[in-house]
């Protein structure tokens, strides 16, 4: 037929075509080749580098802050801080290294959750498996215990560095009420993980601890009045806790439950309001400039508020 | 002297952080208290002269008028926040490859441990437990301190040393918070740990801690003291000389804690009017505050009064009730 002979002209045709073009890409492939390694010299100007990071790295003041402020992790940071802020004695650097070890422990947390059943049958031999079988399992572990203390001694002597300096006063008082919720959490944290191995250490240190809310006034049965509210071992503060009248596979439960998912979820929560504030706050407190006693300006009752183009608002002071 | 028995809790991998804060709080105080002082000198400077306190750089940091106010975060700051990463995980992996973390039996509920103790961190909490009840050293204690905490910036009236060091403008704010925090919370951990051995006992430093010791107690309450049998109101209302001894405890253990409040009240009182500059603060504050400071003031004397109650004088209770005991 003439159509199928002539489509088998164009066939022929797409042939010579892809022998053309093969012939010119021959001529070009070097040429190409040259252009695509020269552009890996500037990987910044790929569209793959552009579609991850947007600004340019130039070594130049926009930059700068631009690379903070379009970086979903950099920018709880603000574009420029205070000089003095950025020198070691006036921070300590107590808040941020609690906040990286709170980072720590979740990575060490979660690897950790791989290898261990919150049951009383496995839970103690998960430890021995982890400790004596798992490759790097004992420094896994030990990291996480370490890095729990040494978190809660972080926090402790954040608390403290934020109280010599003052800065817990107007405009951040809030702050610090978020902050010490934070620190009653992060030993909350602590204490729910120490029940976990369900070893003698745990289980008397929990023992020790839940015991006291049995005594709860009201709310737990050998406390003050408890008897009123009709409190009994199976129905106080205590057996909510523990899930059961003592310390024992329902406890082991809820002790990995408030330890890996709940308590995480609230701190993460607390966690955001409390670095959003040290921003909304006015950033880092100082080093200020010292006041003079001489210029202490007598209270205005109410306190006028003054609201801030940048959505800040501070009282003035 | 037992080295080995002070080696043997000083090394537990479990209370290396403890040990780690007998050095970093002295050094921490010591830190902001050396920035403070310098502060307060400069402060005295500018107070003297107020030309200078017009024109000077406000700050003990280095300062030419040339530079920025402010840096860019990066790489100032950043720099410095990855630096401090990099150290802790450094720190985490060396203390994590050289001491391994505790791990007991089996839990067992049959094998009592001795001494049963709380993770480090809540010994003071623990330790408290000698000094009151329960439901006071493990609920209310703990309650009135985050709650204390939670009050300390809408009580404080005081405007100065915001956001810098100092000794001078804050005194009375920073003395409080020391017996607060490194008095009672951080002595009464040290004391939880390096003191209290089997049975909770007191092992001054350097004593074994022996399981078998028995400590007679000689612990009595306050009423005991003063020879309050009931005899009077049994006498008076005409019921057995047990009611009597009930109602007379009730009654009598009142009068104790309302001495101790008026006492409390006027020492704080005494430290509060103590300086010049503290009265003018007081001045300052409404009514709400000062009641609320005077409260948990007094409630925080409240432990080293029992402390002293208990250590010092054997008693155990100053208020017996049928329900509650104080």
């Amino acid at each position: 037929m003439p159509e199928e002979n002539g489509g088998s002209k164009e066939k022929t045709g797409v042939l010579e075509k892809v022998q053309a073009d093969a012939a010119a890409l021959r001529e070009t492939l070097k040429e190409k080749t040259k252009q695509q390694v020269d552009g890996l010299k500037e990987p910044e100007k790929t569209q793959l580098y552009r579609s991850m990071f947007r600004v340019k790295h130039d070594d130049e003041p926009r930059n700068r802050a631009l690379s903070v402020l379009s970086n979903v992790f950099f920018h709880l940071h603000p574009a420029k801080v205070n000089r003095d802020a950025t020198k070691y004695n006036f921070t300590w650097g107590m808040g941020g290294i609690t906040f990286y070890l709170f980072i720590v422990l979740t990575f060490t947390g979660v690897l950790l959750m791989f290898y261990y059943h919150p049951t009383k049958v496995q839970a103690f031999r998960d430890i021995l498996y982890l400790e004596n079988d798992v490759p790097f399992g004992k420094l896994l572990r030990n990291m996480h215990r370490w890095a729990a203390h040494l978190m809660i001694i972080a926090v402790w002597l954040h608390m403290f560095r934020v109280f010599m300096t003052g800065s817990y006063k107007r405009p951040r008082e809030f702050n610090w009420c978020v902050g010490v919720l934070l620190m009653v959490l992060t030993m909350l944290l602590s204490f729910t993980g120490y029940l976990l191995p369900d070893d003698q250490l745990g289980f008397w240190a929990v023992t020790v601890g839940t015991n006291m809310a049995r005594a709860t006034p009201f709310l737990g049965h050998e406390g003050p009045l408890g008897g009123l509210l009709g409190m009994t071992p199976y129905n106080d503060v205590r057996f909510a806790l523990l899930g059961g009248s003592i310390v024992d596979a329902n406890a082991l439960l809820r002790a990995y439950i408030w330890h890996c998912i709940a308590i995480p979820l609230i701190v993460s929560i607390f966690l955001g309001v409390h670095f959003w504030r040290v921003r909304k706050d006015g950033g880092i407190s100082g080093p200020a400039p010292v006041m003079l006693e001489s210029e202490i300006k007598e209270e205005r009752n109410p306190r006028p508020v003054v609201l801030r183009p940048s959505g800040m608002s501070q009282h003035d002071k | 002297m037992d080295w080995h028995q002070i080696w043997e809790i000083a090394s537990a991998p479990d209370n290396v952080p403890i040990v780690a804060m007998l050095f970093l709080i002295p050094f921490y105080l010591w830190y902001a208290l050396k920035q403070g002082i310098e502060n307060d000198k400069l402060i005295a400077i500018l107070e003297s002269d107020a030309n200078l306190a017009k024109t000077k750089y406000r700050k003990t940091q280095e300062w030419d008028p040339n530079w920025d106010r402010e840096v860019h975060t990066w790489p100032y700051l950043m720099r410095m926040e990855f630096l401090v990463a990099i150290i802790i995980t450094v720190l985490l992996m060396v203390w994590s490859l050289t001491l391994n973390a505790p791990l007991e039996e089996p839990a067992n509920p049959n094998v009592t441990m001795n001494p049963a103790k709380a993770p480090w961190y809540f010994l003071g909490l623990q330790e408290m437990l000698v000094y009151f009840d329960p439901w006071i050293a493990g609920v209310v204690m703990p309650t009135l301190v985050i709650v204390g905490l939670m009050v300390i910036p809408y009580i404080d009236a005081n405007p100065l040393g915001n956001g810098y060091y100092t000794y001078k403008q804050r005194r009375f704010s920073i003395w409080t918070f020391m017996f607060g925090f490194v008095g009672l919370w951080v002595l009464m951990i040290v004391i939880g740990t390096f003191i209290r051995g089997p049975g909770w006992m007191w092992f001054w430093p350097g004593r074994t801690w022996d399981a078998e010791r028995v400590d007679y107690a000689v612990n009595r309450n306050l009423d005991q003291v003063f020879g309050i049998d009931g005899s009077w109101t049994s006498a008076m209302f005409h019921v057995t000389k047990d009611q009597g001894a009930i109602w007379a405890r009730v009654v009598f253990g009142i009068f104790p804690l309302i001495a101790f409040f008026i006492v409390a009240a006027i020492l704080v009182h005494w430290i509060c009017m103590r300086t010049e500059f503290s009265r003018r603060i007081y001045q300052r504050m409404s009514l709400v505050q000062l009641v609320t400071m005077y409260t948990f003031l007094i409630f925080m004397f409240s432990l080293p009064a029992k402390i002293l109650l208990r250590l010092v004088f054997t008693i155990h209770y100053v208020w017996v009730t049928p329900w509650f005991s104080i």
